[in-house]
């Protein structure tokens, strides 16, 4: 295994550190195709320098663990950046840009499951690389909103045209964000919060 | 313009959990010492439990601990301590998610898991656990979240 040695090893800033009374985190999955602008969009809203986690996959099949080691299977490296907001002085938001292929959300377990909401990043040159995530997050019950991430040479659709193209239901909230735009940034993940939050007074009311 | 179409998709039935996959996996009699502690309660807890399935099932679960469970160290790294094991305590003096102690030690996160693990067992750190949306039986937590973000 390589690990660095400790003397190498630099941790996060001192204005980097929570504070001892942080009790609780929760996380938003932001989650989009390659080059949608995921990384971006937590950076420009992160308090802290942009992170990444790590996970290896390897290409042997489940149960198989004989060969672990060997050279023979492949390992592919999956890389998923995050970035991190102070709520209060007990709690934390963490948000993670994460890959659009499902086959690679099972290496972090939980990370939809536990997660409030997802914020779906498009691009309407390449909405289809969309279609794949959007179902998935449906199947599983995952709240989400719909980002259009407005690339200058992106064609403009009317947000109907898009609802009716990802056929969304009409409580979905679709917004067009600047996710170099730490403002902008924030607000898509505002319509994400104050939609998870329409849900549970929808739920209270039943 | 007409831009591509899509069909909606309806919530799907859950899957078994991982765990009970792995208990059925045909591969898994591959590791030792798992016969007595299998399907017990806090199983994910046992160091040895976790040895086995990081090797038996790689990608599959491995622990109960979340990306953002966040850890908190609550000891001086033992002289005896391996290297990686007094990074993370030295990290984490302050509270720390598992996903940045990942970066940080630029490890994965499944094996920051299993080290965590130890740490755990021999109660050098605390780990707080996430508020995950399946316990949202109030509305304070979003409404705290939204004030928070306002404020950026």
């Amino acid at each position: 295994m390589d690990f660095k040695s400790s003397d190498t090893i630099t941790g996060p800033r001192t204005e980097d550190r929570l504070p001892h009374s942080t009790q609780a985190a929760v996380k938003i999955v932001i989650v989009g195709g390659f080059g949608v602008g995921k990384t971006t969009m937590v950076g420009s809203v992160s308090e802290i320098r942009p992170l990444t986690t790590e996970e290896t996959m390897t290409q042997a099949g489940i149960g198989v663990d004989d060969n672990y080691g060997s050279d023979s299977k492949t390992a592919t490296t999956v890389a998923m950046d995050f970035g991190r907001i102070s709520i209060t002085d007990q709690l934390v938001l963490y948000l993670f840009g994460t890959p659009g292929q499902e086959r690679f959300w099972f290496l972090w377990s939980g990370l939809f499951e536990g997660a409030l909401g997802a914020v779906v990043l498009i691009d309407t040159r390449r909405l289809e690389v969309s279609f794949d995530v959007i179902g998935r997050l449906e199947e599983r019950g995952v709240p989400f909103v719909i980002a259009v991430n407005s690339f200058p040479d992106a064609p403009r659709y009317p947000i109907e045209d898009l609802r009716s193209a990802l056929d969304l239901a009409p409580e979905i909230p679709i917004v067009e964000c600047d996710a170099r735009r730490r403002a902008s940034s924030r607000d898509t993940l505002m319509t994400l919060m104050r939609f998870l939050h329409s849900l549970e007074l929808t739920k209270a009311s039943v | 313009m007409t831009p591509p179409q899509r069909r909606r998709r309806y919530p799907i039935k859950q899957e078994p959990p991982p765990e009970q996959l792995q208990q059925s996996a045909p591969g898994a009699e591959g590791g030792t010492g798992q016969e007595g502690t299998k399907g017990k309660e806090g199983e994910r807890k046992n160091p040895e439990r976790l040895y086995v399935l990081t090797g038996a099932t790689p990608g599959g679960e491995r622990a109960s601990l979340d990306l953002v469970t966040l850890i908190v160290a609550c000891a001086e790294p033992p002289p005896a301590a391996p290297p990686e094991q007094s990074a993370l305590l030295r990290l984490c003096k302050a509270p720390l998610s598992v996903a940045e102690l990942s970066a940080y030690l630029n490890l994965p996160f499944s094996v920051v898991t299993v080290l965590l693990t130890e740490l755990l067992t021999a109660e050098l750190v605390q780990a707080r656990d996430p508020l995950i949306r399946q316990s949202l039986a109030d509305r304070s937590l979003l409404e705290a979240v939204m004030h928070g973000l306002q404020k950026l």
